[in-house]
């Protein structure tokens, strides 16, 4: 049975870090674009990096060409 | 999405877009574009690469699923006539994205559901970690405290993820009592809230009624039907508005240097210059300045005749320059030309849509009190013969919960997403599901003549074949409706070369030696007669003119179209504007008993209101700007993707492509999707009726309910899922 006093936190802890993940992917707007992402891997020189958050606030991301 | 999308491009290339540029941070500026036609990793690759490669830019992204296309450069330094050049140039249409309007549909709803949903998925995964120990034979093993403990870890996961979860609900509720209304998220809220609240004091006292599980996996169901309803309106909002923007977000402002300068329409001021170009909607209302051209004002008036206009003349937003070069002084800003009373119109009908109660609603009506006046018998029946205060609370919530609102939250958004899913494959853009519902209810349809039942455009009615070959080289040379549809006839040939075209007259040239024009009936010297039809008139020096007839013809099926909706028990009539002459011929060869010409926009829109009244149910189809007002107050209505904006806003339906028998399919889509759904109420009314007593006489655990809970919903949504298999036996 003390077992389960182990068990359960690190499963709490483990699906909470899911959840963080998950938040994370959100937030940093991934889902923004599915089908340009899934086409972006296939050339090296493109940018693979999710949008800036707001295209207005923030510097746009630039890469080596 | 991109393929539906069928306005012509208009170049923009060749105008000064310094109206669409923005400010962006560390001293950059960039603009929005809209890229048609962009749909695999090689495109992404050519416009991105490309545009990055223009001079000046140092920044370029595309988003591929909204088409979106981002530029940025340092201030001052790129010139964004040479982005959408470049775009043009690799082969993609391309139209600047007023950023007031890219600002607005940021998707702050969806990204709200979207967590709520990624939060409930992991609450009620996880929750069941505890929840499964707790209920099986582990729970002898665990005896009472380790149960207890199962429950109050259950409670840790569940209890925040359904209170965070719940939000969308909860907020929606508490605005439907406000307004001293109970929608369906009010039974949701109040059953989510109060089995936390018994799940609680039921630990608390450690027993075994707990059901932390249940709330969290109820607003799982129901956020996944919740999502699937706005990403249904979302798609078809965004494909609609992306049509808009294709169409005329452009003025081309002459400033006092007389350089002309693409701006939003929206910024034209009283007052302003406005060229409009041969194959461009006049913006405004105004007066002609300087220039003369055929207006066509189809989309105004529903006229089919082009109609000419010279310096001096007044002319309505909409109508479309076809012939010369026009300079127009505004008269009104674009929120205020000819468009003004028709939007007020719009609202109006808008206001009437928005009081119809969709079907979900109208069956909450009904379940919400039921369902809660059962609860509150269960308490008070058991708490009469003796059983103590908490065991009837308990046999009160255990009602609530077992009897599940699933079939209403999440079978309906099902079954209408997959009914304008296989819609939107025939080209049918569905802007609601509340659209789909008032489809299903109509008993008329009232057809718009021009652009609807005719297509739109003038076709060769009459003429010799060896006059046609002679006109054509000339026809081909111009780009009047006219003389293009003689050109169409003609095939493909060589165009006479220094033809020369007299704004609103004709063409004329030389051809072999001799003097040919083609135009009016004045321009080549021939007496006049009145028709009812467009002519087009060739004169040849030395000889006698010849006359070409034309016709709006008839779209191919629409005959058939409204045969099928007769059979199907409709009523078909016409309300046009156009002359009773051209509205009887065409109301004759389609066997339509009932019509009206001459209409005004209000005139339709109080027709409408009639039948209303007298208790019709009306699908208007139409697509004029004159017609909105009618669609937006009609039951349910339908336009062309080739419709003025006003009119595709309007619409409940926005169908693109030539067929008008979508008109046929979607009615009949729309009353599968209502029957399905309707079945769907009834097997859940029949799970109730099972449910609800077993909850009642006390036999309904956690386990029970858990399960019970989550078959019901699976066995409506796969109904729903029928939906799409069913579309494809006939």
């Amino acid at each position: 049975m003390n077992i389960i006093a182990l068990l359960a936190p690190v499963s709490i802890l483990l699906a909470l870090g899911g959840l963080g993940a998950f938040w994370w992917t959100f937030k940093s707007r991934q889902y923004d674009d599915p089908q340009g992402d899934a086409a972006r891997i296939l050339y090296d020189h493109l940018d693979e990096a999710p949008p800036a958050r707001d295209a207005d606030a923030l510097q746009p991301k630039r890469r080596p060409r | 999405m991109t393929e539906v999308l069928a306005a012509p491009g208009l170049d923009f290339a060749g105008s000064d877009l310094s109206g669409f540029v923005r400010p962006r941070a560390d001293g950059e500026e960039g603009v929005e574009l809209l890229v048609r036609g962009a749909r695999c990793a090689a495109c992404l690759r050519k416009i991105e690469t490309g545009v990055g490669a223009v001079k000046g830019v140092s920044h370029a992204r595309l988003n591929l699923t909204t088409g979106r296309l981002s530029v940025s450069w340092p201030r001052g330094r790129a010139a964004p006539g040479d982005v959408v050049r470049k775009v043009e140039d690799l082969g993609y249409g391309c139209a600047p994205f007023d950023p007031a309007e890219s600002k607005a549909e940021e998707d702050k709803e969806g990204k709200r559901l979207a967590l709520a949903l990624g939060v409930a998925a992991f609450g009620a995964g996880n929750v069941m970690m505890f929840s499964v120990p707790a209920w099986t034979g582990l729970s002898q093993e665990l005896g009472i405290g380790g149960r207890t403990l199962m429950y109050w870890l259950s409670a840790l996961i569940a209890a925040p993820c359904a209170l965070y979860a719940g939000r969308p609900f909860f907020a929606s509720a508490w605005a439907s009592l406000r307004r001293g209304k109970a929608n369906m998220d009010v039974p949701i809220s109040v059953a989510v809230l109060l089995t936390l609240i018994v799940s609680f004091s039921e630990t608390l006292r450690r027993g075994q009624h707990a059901y932390f599980d249940a709330a969290v996996s109820l607003l799982f169901l129901l956020l996944i039907g919740r999502y699937l309803d706005h990403k249904l309106r979302l798609k078809a909002k965004g494909a609609a508005r992306d049509l808009l923007a294709l169409q005329a977000p452009v003025a081309l402002r002459v400033g006092p240097d007389g350089a002309e300068r693409g701006v939003p329409v929206r910024e034209i001021a009283v007052g302003d210059l406005v060229a409009v170009r041969p194959g461009e909607r006049v913006p405004v209302d105004g007066v002609v300045e300087a220039g003369a051209s055929d207006l066509d004002l189809s989309l105004v008036t529903g006229e089919t005749l082009p109609e000419r206009t010279a310096a001096g003349a007044r002319i309505a937003a909409g109508a479309l320059a076809l012939t010369g070069r026009l300079v127009v002084r505004a008269l009104a800003r674009a929120e205020d030309s000819t468009l003004a009373e028709i939007a007020r119109l719009m609202e109006a009908g808008a206001q009437s849509k928005s009081r119809y109660v969709r079907l979900a609603d109208r069956a909450a009506s009904i379940y919400v009190p039921t369902v809660h006046t059962l609860a509150a018998l269960t308490f008070a029946g058991w708490w009469i013969v003796g059983a103590d205060v908490r065991t009837a609370l308990l046999r009160a919530v255990a009602v609530l919960i077992v009897t599940c609102p699933c079939a209403l939250g999440l079978a309906v958004p099902a079954v209408q997403i997959t009914a304008s899913g296989r819609l939107f494959r025939r080209g049918v853009l569905v802007k609601s599901g509340a659209a789909l519902e008032r489809l299903a209810e109509i008993d008329t349809v009232i057809f718009d003549k021009t652009g609807v039942l005719t297509e739109g455009r003038p076709r060769l009615i009459s003429a010799d074949a060896r006059d046609i070959a002679r006109a054509a080289p000339l026809a081909r040379a111009s780009r009047h409706v006219l003389s293009r549809a003689l050109a169409d006839v003609a095939g493909p040939g060589p165009a006479a070369l220094d033809a020369h075209e007299v704004a609103g007259e004709g063409v004329e040239a030389i051809i072999d030696g001799k003097r040919t024009r083609l135009g009016r009936a004045s321009f080549v010297g021939a007496a006049t007669k009145t028709a009812t039809e467009t002519e087009l008139w060739l004169g040849v020096e030395g000889e006698a003119p010849v006359r070409f007839t034309f016709a709006d013809s008839l779209r191919p099926d629409a005959a058939e179209t409204v045969a099928a909706l007769k059979a199907r028990g409709l009523k078909v009539s016409i309300l046009s504007g156009d002359i009773a002459l051209a509205v009887e011929r065409v109301a004759e060869a389609l066997g339509v008993a009932e019509w009206r010409a001459g209409m005004t926009p209000a005139g339709k829109a109080e027709a409408i209101a009639a039948l209303a009244a007298a208790g019709h149910r009306a699908l208007m189809v139409g697509d004029g700007l004159n017609d909105a007002a009618a669609l937006a107050k009609a039951h349910a209505s339908m336009a062309p993707g080739s419709a003025a904006d006003a009119s595709q806003i309007a619409a409940d339906l926005v169908f693109t492509g030539e067929a008008l028998s979508v008109v046929v399919e979607a009615v009949d889509t729309a009353r599968a999707a209502r029957r399905r759904a309707l079945q769907n109420f009834a097997f859940s009314a029949l799970y109730n009726v099972v449910a609800a007593p077993a909850a009642i006489v006390g036999l309904v655990t956690p386990l029970i309910a858990a399960l019970a809970m989550s078959g019901s919903s699976l066995v409506v949504t796969l109904n729903a899922l029928r939906m799409a298999w069913g579309g494809r036996r006939p």
